[in-house]
This record gives C-alpha cells, structure tokens and sequence, in this order.
C-alpha cells in the first residue's frame, strides 16, 4: 500500500527519523533547518513520537545532549546547519572518537562572515576531518530514506553520520515522498546495541585522559594509546565502506528504491566528459549533461554521494578511459581548491589516469546554478582541455577581479 | 566504627594511589559528596582537577560510572544522561554533574543556565578552588579580589567574586547550597537531601586548595575552616527560595562573632600582593554579603 | 600472544594505585603516638578527625588506627587537625639535608 505524500526535505528528515524510532532528540532552531525540530516537536507534544526531546540552548549542547543519550543506549537524532554545525564542530570531533551512532541532518547553508543564510555545502564540507560519515541527498526520497539507512550503518560500525542536504533548494521545496512503511522500518532495523558501558551495574569512566603510549591496565592487559584508538576509527571508517553499499542494497530490495550506495553516474558509459558534484548540484548536472548531449557532446554525471569515507575505488573505477572530467562544487579549501576536486585528484593519484580535472566553484551563499550554465561551463573546459589546459579553477557566474 | 561515630556512609568510593594533589581540599570534599550520593549514580565530568583524580586510561580511582565531557558542556552532558536514562526506563539513576569553577563560572555557565532553565532533574555540583588550577592557577571569575594567578601576575584579580549562587537562584530551581570540606558532615548531610529533591539542584563547595592559594598542604582544612570563621565562606541552604544558614555559619550569625578577613588573608601566598585598599574592600564585600544573609534568614 | 585491547572508546575499569604507590611523594611520614591517640586511649570509636579529614581515605579508623602508608602522600592534615597531637610528620633524612 503506497503512501506517496507532497512533503519538503525537511518534512522529509523528520519522517525519517520517527519511523526510526529515535529515543532522544535534541535540537536548536537554526534557518533552514528548523522545521525539522518544531516537526519533531509537535509529533512529541501530540503523543506521535515517543522521544525525549530536549530544547537545549546551543547547538554545542545539542551535540552534547546526543553524545551522552547516545552513550546510555538511547538512538539519538538531530538536526542543524551552516554556524549551528560550525558550533558544535567540538563536541563532532567528541562524537566520533566516542564511537557514537549519533544520526545529523545536516541541511547545508553558507557560512559568515558575512552572514548568509542561503544554501552552499561549506558547512559540512569544513567537518570531513571529524571522523564522521557524510552521505549527501539528491531529492526529498533519498532524505527520508538514507536518515533510515544512517541508524542501520551507524550502529554497525559505531560511527556518526551526517545526512546532509541542500538548504531552500530541498529542505523548502515539496516533492513527492513515498513515507516506508513503519513495520518494514522497524524490520529493517535491528536494535541499537551500546558497546559503551554506563551504568552502576559495572562503573566505568569513559573517555578521560589517554596518553600517547600504551599502557597495562590492573589486569595486566596492554590498553591503548591515543594513536592506536584512533587509528580504530580510520579502521572503522575505511571498513563503513562495505556496511554502506550492503546496506544501500538491502534497504532497496525491501523498499524497492536504490539510492546508489557510495556514488551513482547518469549517462555516463560512453561518455566523452564527465560532471561531478555532490547533492542537488549533481541533480542539476544531470539536466546539464541532457542539454549537452542534444548539442552533441556524449556528457554523463558521476554524483559523489558518500563523501566520507572517500569512495576512493568507485572513483578510480567512474573516471577510468575518460577524457576529461569537470567538477562543480558548492565549497572552497581555501588557499586551494574545491575538496571534492582535491580529493577526487587525490583518488586518482597513482592509478595512471591521467585524465585533465577542471574545477568550478559554484552556487556559494545560495548564488542560483542553472543547468545551462553548467552545460556552457562544460564546453568552455572543453575548449580549454582541447587547447593543453590540464588543470583550471574557475568561479561560476561571479565577480573575479577586482 | 567511624560511620556510627559521624553517622555517614562508611563505603570509599575514592580508590587509593590517585593523582589528586597531596593535601587536596577536592579530594576531602569529593568523599563525603560520594558517600552521600552512593552507587545509584552516574557522574559526568568536564576538562578539570577532577579528570585527573579520576585517573588515566585504561585505570580509573572512581567506582561510580562516570563520563567525562568538554570543559563548556557538563550541564548539558547531564542532560543529555538524563534523557538518555529517562529513554532507557532507568530514570532512578541519580545523574550528577561535577565541575570547577571553571566549568561552572565561565565556560560552563551557558550550559548550566540552559539545564536549570529547563528544571532538568540533576545535581550540579561546583567544586570552587577560585580559579584554573589543573592549568596552573589562571584566574576564573570566582578567583577572589586582590589575588595573584598566572593571568593576573602583577596587579592582582580586580574583580571581586562573581556570585553564581544569585545567578543560580535566578533559575527558580528548588534546592542550592554551599558547603566546606572543612565541615565534611555539614557537606554529606546536604548531599543526602539533594539526593532526594527532585530538579536541578546546584551545590557550591569552597575548596581550598595548596598550590593554588599558597600554604601548605597541611593547612587545607584549617584554611577552609578559616574562612567559614570569617565569612568569607558562608554554609547555607536555601530550599523552594527559603533561605537558611547552616553549622558553623548559623552559630557565627546567632552570635556575630565573625573574625577579620585579614586572618585568612595572610595566610596564603595569593594574597601577597593585596593591597590594603583591596583589604579593605574585600573586608566591605563581605560585610555586605553577610548582612545580606542576615536579613534573608530573618525574613 | 598479547591480548589486543578490545576497547573502541576508552573505557577504564576501577583500580588502586593508578598513579602508582603514592607513598612515594611525601617529604615526610606520619607517625602515631597510641599513647595519645584518644580511640586507644579510651578503647572504643572516638575523635577519629584523622580518618574524617584524611584527604586519600587512607587512615583505618580502629583501635588502634592505621595509615596506610603505601599511599599516604604525607599531606600532614591528620597531623595538623589531631587535638591529641597523636599525630607527627617525621621530615625523611634526604630532605632534611
């Protein structure tokens, strides 16, 4: 029995996790993620969802809140954007070296100063080194359905994931969403089994002071160092890889849709020229490589949509035998690049492809991206790369002098 | 034999060969605060002298489940155990919080105010040794006038004491007091009847500490009795806005026999610095603060 | 074969001693006069201040009393808050010199 209803992205993120079953919630309003939270909040105050839910104030206890609920056992959920994220950059570094299955929305938005409160991927972006997973959404489905994903993958690996989304363009827009059906969901997902140990049945302290060596514990045992209990994380991240496309996999073959595990391509088989990006950019090229193709350019897309960990080998695997490859995204390194342009550079790095990568930086503060202008950013690369320029970073539709 | 003796707890929670300074005031304080608080609890602690007594991985010197936090997030930290707990059914669990001056005064004051505004049903304890004394003694905002820190070297805190125990009553919360490791009974027996108070309920301990204030370790309950005699420290309660002195301090008002700051001043090396305009300021401070109290408990 | 440790996050279990035998820090050891110990002297539970402001918890309130002076750190407190004066912290030799 389909039950398809016209609901934002937002909405979308709330569904996900009330059917779910989240136990803890805690949020602070933050535009455009808000309605995620007075969603929830209603649903709690109405009796829908039966969930602890904790109207903090910051977001650097929002996070606080989520790592210590998280730590008792409860599944945890929350939502946030652009300086709500950027506050509690702490406590996701706290998170993940937890080893906490912590669900964040992130509903991406540009970062100040000075202020903006439309819609670029900088927030997130800027948290890649936290240790958490990063899958990003392209419609309003893969929202509800990865946030579902996120507890099933989180609590296999005792990693935190960030759903992320773009702010106005998904969260504000209403698309049709199929809502899971709530008993397949709970089918779909086991339990949430603590490895953390707080209760007065077996005192432990958790998380305190850890030196750079190794050292005995009471019982003789050599414990840890720092090094080494970081280096589980890597081990987890690396290994999240598999537990993401099964997963993916699963979830398609009990609700029918397939959201293309680490990262998916449009058209691109015989394709002369890639696009790349993350989220709704992806979707948007899309549009662009049809629009190149009418004009006779053979265009594909490889949409990234697990940045974290890097899908190093469906990369390598996407730009084999291609003759160039363009990437739009909605960040800056600066002082260097686009990180998905780095770390896409990086991933081929050794394999001999020796393909020219072009990087667009687009659509920042909410700057509007339209699929012909992706397509005429594609054929003036293409012009480039005909005429030796291996290597370009151009800034789409701005000001670039000064 | 001694429990009968004090009426406490008999049970050390506080296991031997820890990293807790010789003669700390924290340490007298933390085994009465445990001993009243019992196993039924799940501790949760900031960036602090604390972490340090509670040990280093993979050993810890405390048998009460604890997690430590941030130095900004030990309310909400407790908050989120109390969700947490509440979520799991296990809500019978007494959640504290235990944090510095540091972690209350300053850094951790948004947190607490958040926790408190909301009535999160929780004890948050500060242990106040009046300044960052796990770093090396920098001021806090609970770092007395006319004291010498590392950040204030030459000239002295300018500041007098921020008053946390007004700002707490701000939070229309049901139960705060103070107390002294120098009267550990007057502490346990509060810690008892916090236990059993629902809501957020907030316990100041003025923690004398050696390296930080400057005398020598075995002068730390001495100090901390001295400034009780003063008023410097003063022992109260006050339950649903009732305000009411407690031992040492309660005697001192019904017979107004304070002795002069001068006393406790000159007996650590902080001080050596103060001016005596601050002591005489200081001296007015309190003066102020103690007939403050005077009236409330005649009210 | 060395055990791994099997921890994801760092989770310590209770134990004595975690920084050591502490009764390696003092300057200065506290020695017990039984004579003027009022629990010994009276031979039953009194006074007892030693073991109430014991900072480590490491004085066995009995008759008679006892430090534990393997983790004693030799604050001097017991010593200082005896109204028996029972209590002396004896300087160590090396320290003296």
């Amino acid at each position: 029995m389909s039950n398809v209803q016209i609901m934002t992205g937002n909405s979308a993120a709330a569904w996900g996790a009330r059917l779910s079953k989240v136990q803890v919630v805690s949020a602070y309003p933050i535009t455009p993620s808000t309605s995620v939270t007075e969603t929830i909040a209603n649903w709690v105050e109405r009796g829908e969802l039966k969930a602890e839910y904790v109207r903090v104030e910051s977001e650097h206890s929002v996070m606080t809140v989520c790592v210590s609920a998280s730590t008792v056992g409860a599944r945890v959920f929350t939502s946030t954007s652009s300086h709500g994220l950027l506050y509690m950059h702490e406590q996701l570094h706290w998170a993940a070296g937890s080893r906490l299955p912590i669900v964040l929305c992130c509903v991406n938005r540009g970062v100040g100063a000075p202020w903006s409160i439309f819609n670029d991927q900088q927030d997130s972006i800027a948290q890649r080194d936290t240790g958490w997973i990063q899958i990003y959404c392209r419609d309003n489905q893969e929202i509800i359905d990865t946030v579902i994903q996120a507890y099933r993958i989180a609590e296999q690996v005792y990693c935190p994931v960030m759903v992320c989304y773009d702010g106005f363009v998904l969260s504000h827009t209403m698309m049709p969403v199929e809502i899971p059906d709530a008993e397949k969901v709970c089918e779909f997902l086991p339990p949430y089994k603590p490895h953390t140990i707080l209760s007065p049945e077996d005192p432990r302290n958790i998380n305190p002071v850890i030196f750079p060596w190794q050292r005995r514990d009471a019982e003789g045992v050599l414990r840890d160092g720092y090094m080494d209990m970081r280096w589980k994380l890597q081990h987890a991240l690396e290994g999240s890889r598999d537990v993401i496309v099964h997963t993916c996999r699963d979830y398609a073959e009990l609700f029918g849709r397939d959201h293309g595990g680490m990262l998916w391509s449009y058209r691109a088989d015989d394709a002369e020229v890639l696009l790349a990006g993350m989220g709704s950019l992806a979707t948007e090229a899309t549009m662009a490589a049809d629009l190149l193709r009418e004009g006779g350019i053979r265009a594909g897309v490889v949409g990234i949509r697990v940045y974290r960990p890097f899908p190093r080998e469906e990369i390598r695997e996407a730009f084999r035998n291609i003759p160039a490859i363009v990437i739009f995204e909605k960040n800056i390194s600066y002082g260097y690049e686009g990180a998905l342009c780095a770390d896409i550079k990086a991933a081929l790095y050794g394999t001999g492809i020796q393909t020219p990568v072009h990087n667009y930086i687009a659509g920042l503060g909410g700057r509007d991206v339209k699929a012909t202008e992706l397509a005429e950013a594609t054929r003036s690369s293409l012009a480039a790369i005909a005429a030796g320029k291996k290597e370009q970073q151009t800034w789409l539709n701005c000001v670039t002098e000064l | 034999m001694p429990e009968k003796l004090f009426k406490v707890n008999s049970e050390e929670y506080i296991l031997p060969g820890n990293r807790a300074c010789s003669g700390c005031g924290l340490s007298i304080a933390y085994r009465y605060v445990l001993k009243a608080l019992r196993e039924n609890t799940i501790l949760t602690l900031p960036a602090s002298c604390l972490t340090v007594l509670h040990g280093l991985y993979p050993i810890t010197s405390v048998g009460i489940p604890c997690l430590n936090c941030t130095f900004a997030s030990t309310a909400a930290s407790a908050s989120g155990l109390v969700a947490g707990l509440a979520a799991m059914n296990r809500s019978d669990i007494t959640v504290v919080a235990i944090a510095g001056d540091g972690g209350t005064f300053d850094i951790g004051i948004q947190a607490l105010s958040g926790a408190a505004e909301r009535g999160t049903d929780f004890i948050f304890v500060c242990y106040d040794n009046e300044g960052y004394m796990n770093t090396g003694t920098q001021r806090s905002s609970a770092t007395p006038m006319g004291a010498l820190t590392t950040t204030t070297p030459v000239l002295t805190k300018q500041q007098n004491k921020k008053d946390m125990m007004k700002i707490m009553e701000g939070h229309d919360i049901p139960y705060l007091a103070t107390c002294s490791p120098a009267f550990p009974i007057d502490l346990y027996d509060k810690f008892v009847k916090a236990k059993r108070i629902k809501g957020t309920r907030y316990v100041q301990i003025a923690t004398p500490c050696p390296p930080g204030w400057v005398f020598p370790p075995k002068d730390t309950v001495k100090i901390g009795r001295l400034a009780v005699e003063t008023g410097i420290t003063v022992l109260y309660e006050i339950e649903n806005g009732k305000f009411r002195f407690t031992g040492r301090s309660k005697t001192l008002a019904e017979k107004g026999t304070r002795a002069p700051v001068v006393n406790f001043v000159e007996k650590q090396g902080r001080y050596k610095k103060m001016s005596m305009e601050q002591l005489g300021q200081f001296q007015r401070w309190v003066d102020g603060k103690w007939n403050e109290y005077l009236r409330r408990a005649e009210a | 074969m060395e055990i791994k440790d099997d921890n994801i996050s760092a989770m310590c279990k209770p134990s004595i001693g975690e920084a050591g035998k502490t009764g390696d820090w003092r300057d200065a050891t506290p020695v017990i006069d039984h004579g003027k110990c009022i629990a010994s002297v009276k031979n039953r539970p009194a006074c007892y201040l030693c073991w109430l402001y014991c900072p480590e918890g490491i004085v066995k309130a009995g008759i008679p009393i006892e430090i534990d002076l393997n983790y004693c750190k030799g604050c001097g407190i017991c010593a200082e808050e005896c109204p028996a004066r029972a209590i002396t912290m004896v300087m160590h030799e090396e320290v003296k010199k």
